[in-house]
């Protein structure tokens, strides 16, 4: 008796990820209060740990799995990477958060994972029936962890928008992936760009430009690509902060992912058709993403509005579609995605620490009290606009160099024009957290707040009459939430500091594709 | 390949990282690190081997290489004096502010400092285009943070205005990394992307694509010295700096901006360069007789200084784009832009020093200091007296180069520019009268300097006299660097074919690098 041959060693990554996954979720039935709030996530930490190590293990292997129809190479086992770090960091967020406990921890964690599953599967497919399958396996998981803290409506006003506006999406996707089909008469990415390359009008056949146009609509609902971005700031807003933070690096990563395999693959040849369009609506993702953000007083709709104008940075790289191009998104996805968790778990601590919820003023007076978590939102809003040594700046030269040299000059300015007009957000966040407190009554500077990089909370609450906005609920931080920051800021100054290893990654998973320049 | 630059480069931050944790002596360990810096700086300028006008002390490092882009720093006779300017000016507003009580017990500020410094410096050294883009940019962040914790403005007005300072010169830098990085890959089509300037310098890009790329850097410049019709920033600006900051500011970045025209834009777009000239003097000359002409109206003694350093940085553009034969112009800018930094240094002390006796800053509140205070009056008469530029000083002697170089070129220039020198004596003099003389202001307390004081400006006012003795020193160290700066725009200019070819110039320069490198590590001669 001989079955069919099966790739193991390749497949050993999605195996890991999605057994990881049944495991989570049968652990979680159990009652004993241990295994559910400390052996689950545990299990799940060490399953993105294996997802992470089989990706490092198969990093050459280049085959084709299932019939051609999953691709494991260096293209798909950096963009896991990538997934796994955003997992793991989205664990230790979720810790002791609320919304797992509404949602009997075994559910939440095991969701986390498929989701995982889904965008591997995604970043991996070689022909539209996986990609879809892959979308709807990344997506499903994560309208419902939106919804997770069931008791606060606004959380299920979120994972209904994102169900509503992603099944838009979807479904905008698989019309225009069957109208790809139909004119070119292959699912799969190789078979679209040999038909698309062999002689003949197909180029300019009005079947064909429709389902590019309808898969790029569908795809930018993903990736939040202005003007199919009006979910975001409601969803990134409603959603548990762990939930948005793991969205917001990791959808992002998968959807550009995806993004990239189609468009430098299977679309290669009708590179003229798209690329216009592309550029087009990069321009927009910049203007709108920076507008709205200005003046924003949530900071998770200000980071959501951020990161539309990012994935306008982001489409630069993909509209040369050269190879320069795919390494520079790729670099950018990595450096987006720490300055990203830097970022937000700040802003989550300090949600827990205040009541203020997420709003800019819970920041106030955060230099001089907590250092600890001032430093790396410093680091990260200062990556994000783009200051040098930063992987920030790093990146956006790496975006810009990759479109003077694709012969989209105008897309470079507008790139740094962006970044200019987003200084106005970022710095302001900069300027609540590191005005001194109480300038005005002229109380002499706090002792310890010299900025000397100490946490020590326990040397006593903020001296002097200083934060008269944040109540003087002063909790203990959360140990991991401050260490999420802190490291997601080293690597943020890091990738801007020494970037050549994070290049020689990109390198390799950017010559996955053969057809570029 | 020396590593003596790195140590300069990197001292002052590491000295502002250690301040971190020195906490109370934070200021005195960076300034530690600055004076070592400013030693260094000084036992290169005395090492420097003047006659030779390639780069000297290189480091070359690829830094990132699939971008391109290299860790390469070098000294010649265009950076040498302002590196020792900017060693020498960071070092006296740290011991300054090291004196302060209101800032001296906060590390954070000297780690500040310390990053300004190495900021700074390496936009200064930097012979790679991104580096200096690089380091051009970094050097607003530390200012941003010195200005926001410690600026003497109440709290709306002074977020306001740091935005506004920190949008308007950032605009101006991105707009100037667009360009570096079209100038990296446009100008070496063939070959792999570099930005290594020596590189860049060999291949004249075409006219379209220089046009535009000036008009970027040109943009960023201008909007740092500030030039007139893009300064909205400075007023804003100059009044919500706390004051060694803001000496340093003014004495020292405005400088980069003008070196960077020498460094950057005059050799690597020469059409341009020779295209925008009359543009280019026509704005310096506009901010002469602004910043001129609001100098002596305003009675805010910061934007006094402020408005002045708008005239003076126009007579350093003026000097920049004069583009005359013998290169007097650009050397007097470069001469220049070290005095004006000199006398801004004592010139901010001194305000300091004023409000602290007449309660304000404001002119109006002042008067009669002098009456029991001689010896502040005596220093604050020599920088007064340097800053209008008399004979016998340093000033007079850049001005008179800048002025002497655009005769040559552009006589009707010349002559309104000459109005500039005039009306600089009376904005300075009335400064100083309205404060040191006339009625004594309602609450002045006349009191001399005291030692700590003394510290502080005594050194300050001596490296003005030093200068205004040796002005042959930046001179000579530049002479055979800086004209050679604007000769293939001035070739442009006068319709020239450029004499050599590139190519082979560069080899040869490249050749007398290294000659001069081997020759040095011969002598086994440690800086």
């Amino acid at each position: 008796m001989k079955g069919p041959h099966i790739d193991w060693e390749a497949l050993s990554p999605l195996v890991a990820v999605m057994g990881g996954a049944i495991v989570v979720l049968m652990a979680g039935l159990l009652r004993s209060r241990f295994v559910r709030e400390s052996l689950v996530p545990f299990l799940t930490i060490v399953t993105l740990g294996a997802f992470a190590g089989l990706s490092i293990w198969q990093w050459d292997a280049n085959v084709d799995l299932v019939s051609a129809a999953l691709r494991v190479d260096a293209f798909a086992m950096y963009l896991n990477l990538l997934f796994a770090v955003a997992g793991i960091a989205a664990v230790l967020l979720s810790w002791r958060a609320l919304a797992p406990r509404e949602s009997a921890h075994g559910e939440y964690y095991s969701l986390l994972l498929f989701s995982v599953g889904g965008m591997a599967v995604l970043v991996g497919a070689q022909n539209t029936v996986t990609l879809f399958l892959g979308f709807e396996l990344l997506s499903i998981p994560l309208y419902v962890l939106c919804a997770t803290e069931m008791r606060r409506a606004t959380s299920l006003e979120s994972g209904l928008k994102y169900l509503v506006i992603g099944s838009v999406g979807s479904a905008t996707l698989v019309y225009g992936l069957a109208m790809l089909y139909g004119a070119t008469g292959s699912t799969d990415f190789s078979g679209m760009a040999a038909a698309l390359s062999a002689e003949g009008d197909l180029p300019s056949d009005s079947l064909l430009l429709g389902g590019v146009a309808m898969v790029l609509v569908g795809l930018a609902f993903k990736a939040s690509v202005a003007p199919f971005h009006q979910w975001t700031p409601d969803v990134y807003e409603g959603a548990p902060t762990p939930i948005t933070t793991f969205m917001a690096v990791a959808t992002k990563a998968a959807a550009f992912g995806v993004l990239l395999r189609m468009m430098d693959v299977a679309l290669l040849p009708v590179a003229d058709d798209w690329g216009a369009v592309l550029g087009a609506l990069a321009i927009v993702s910049i203007v709108v993403g920076n507008v709205g953000a200005l003046g924003q007083s949530s900071m998770k709709r200000l980071l959501a509005w951020s990161s539309v104008a990012q994935a306008g940075y982001l489409l630069a790289g993909v509209v040369v579609a050269t190879r320069l191009g795919v390494r520079a998104t790729l670099f950018y996805l990595a450096v987006y995605l720490v300055m990203n968790l830097a970022a937000f778990a700040v802003v989550l601590a300090r949600e827990r620490e205040t009541s203020l919820g997420d709003h800019v003023d819970a920041l106030a007076g955060l230099g001089w009290s907590r250092p600890w978590l001032a430093w790396p939102l410093t680091i990260a809003m200062l990556s994000l606009a783009g200051i040098p040594a930063t992987g920030g700046f790093i990146g956006k030269v790496s975006l810009i160099e990759a479109a003077v040299e694709g012969g989209w000059t105008w897309l470079a300015i507008a790139i740094v024009l962006g970044s200019a007009a987003s200084l106005a957000y970022y710095l302001r966040v900069l300027a609540v957290m590191w005005m001194r407190p109480g300038v005005e009554t002229s109380s002499p500077v706090p002792a310890l707040a010299g900025g000397s990089s100490e946490l020590d909370p326990a040397e006593g609450p903020d001296p002097g009459p200083s934060d008269e906005t944040a109540p003087p609920r002063r909790t203990r931080g959360h140990f991991e939430v401050t260490l999420v920051a802190v490291v997601a800021a080293l690597a943020t100054l890091a990738a801007g500091v020494y970037p050549d290893p994070l290049f020689d990654l990109v390198r390799d998973a950017g010559d996955s594709f053969r057809g570029l320049l | 390949m020396t590593i003596h630059l790195s140590i300069v480069l990197w001292l002052p931050a590491v000295a502002g990282v250690l301040a971190l944790a020195a906490r109370r002596f934070a200021g005195w360990v960076t300034l530690a690190g600055s004076l070592l810096a400013f030693a260094y700086s000084v036992v290169l300028l005395i090492d420097f081997n003047a006659s030779s006008g390639s780069l000297q002390y290189v480091t070359d490092e690829a830094w990132i290489e699939q971008l391109g882009i290299h860790y390469k720093l070098g000294v010649d006779g265009l950076n040498l004096a302002l590196i020792v300017l900017t060693t020498f000016g960071f070092t006296a507003c740290t011991l300054w502010a090291a004196l302060e009580r209101d800032v001296a017990r906060t590390p954070q500020f000297f780690f500040w400092m310390g990053l300004a410094h190495s900021a700074v410096l390496g936009a200064l050294f930097a012979q790679d285009l991104i580096l200096f883009v690089l380091f051009f940019d970094l050097m607003l962040v530390p200012f941003f943070f010195l200005t926001l914790i410690w600026g003497p403005t109440p709290r709306p007005d002074r977020v306001r205005a740091i935005l506004k300072l920190f949008i308007y010169t950032l605009v101006g830098s991105l707009l100037m990394l667009a360009g570096a990085i079209a100038t990296g890959v446009l100008s070496l089509p063939n070959e792999a992307t570099t930005f290594v300037l020596s590189d860049l310098e060999r291949i004249a890009m075409d006219e379209g694509s220089q046009r535009w790329i000036f008009l970027c850097f040109a943009a960023a410049f201008l909007v740092k010295m500030p030039a007139f019709p893009v300064h909205g920033w400075m007023p804003d600006g100059y009044r919500n700096m706390p004051l060694p900051v803001l000496a340093v500011f003014s004495a020292v970045l405005s400088k980069v901006a003008a070196y960077g025209f020498l460094r950057v834009v005059m050799p690597l777009f020469p059409d341009a360069a020779a295209e925008f000239q009359m543009l280019a003097l026509l704005i310096a000359l506009a901010s002469i007789l602004y910043g001129s002409a609001m100098a002596f109206t305003t009675t805010e003694t910061r934007l006094i200084l402020g408005y002045s350093s708008v005239a003076q940085l126009g007579f350093i553009t003026l000097g920049v784009f004069a583009l005359d034969d013998a290169g007097d112009g650009a050397q007097g800018a470069i001469l220049q832009s070290v005095n004006h930094g000199l006398v801004v240094l004592p010139a901010f002390f001194i305000v300091g020093l004023l409000a602290a006796r007449a309660g304000s800053e404001d002119l109006r509140d002042m008067g009669g200091v002098a009456f029991r205070a001689p010896v502040l009056a005596g220093l604050f008469l020599i920088v007064a007296l340097a800053t209008l530029a008399m004979p016998g000083s340093a000033n007079f002697v850049g001005e008179f180069m800048i002025l002497f170089g655009v005769f040559d070129v552009k006589i009707v220039i010349a002559i309104v520019a000459f109005t500039g020198v005039v009306l600089a004596s009376v904005y300075m003099l009335r400064m100083f009268i309205r404060s040191m003389h006339d009625r004594v202001g309602p609450s002045v307390d006349s009191r001399d300097i005291r030692v700590r004081d003394g510290l502080v400006l005594v050194p300050l006012v001596a490296a003005i006299l030093f200068l205004a003795l040796y002005p042959q020193l930046p001179l000579e160290k530049g002479e055979q660097t800086i004209p050679s700066r604007v000769q293939s725009a001035r070739q442009v200019l006068a319709g020239e074919e450029i004499a050599v070819d590139p190519r082979e110039a560069a080899a040869e320069a490249a050749e007398a690098e290294e000659e001069a490198e081997r020759a040095r590590e011969g002598e086994g001669r440690e800086p």
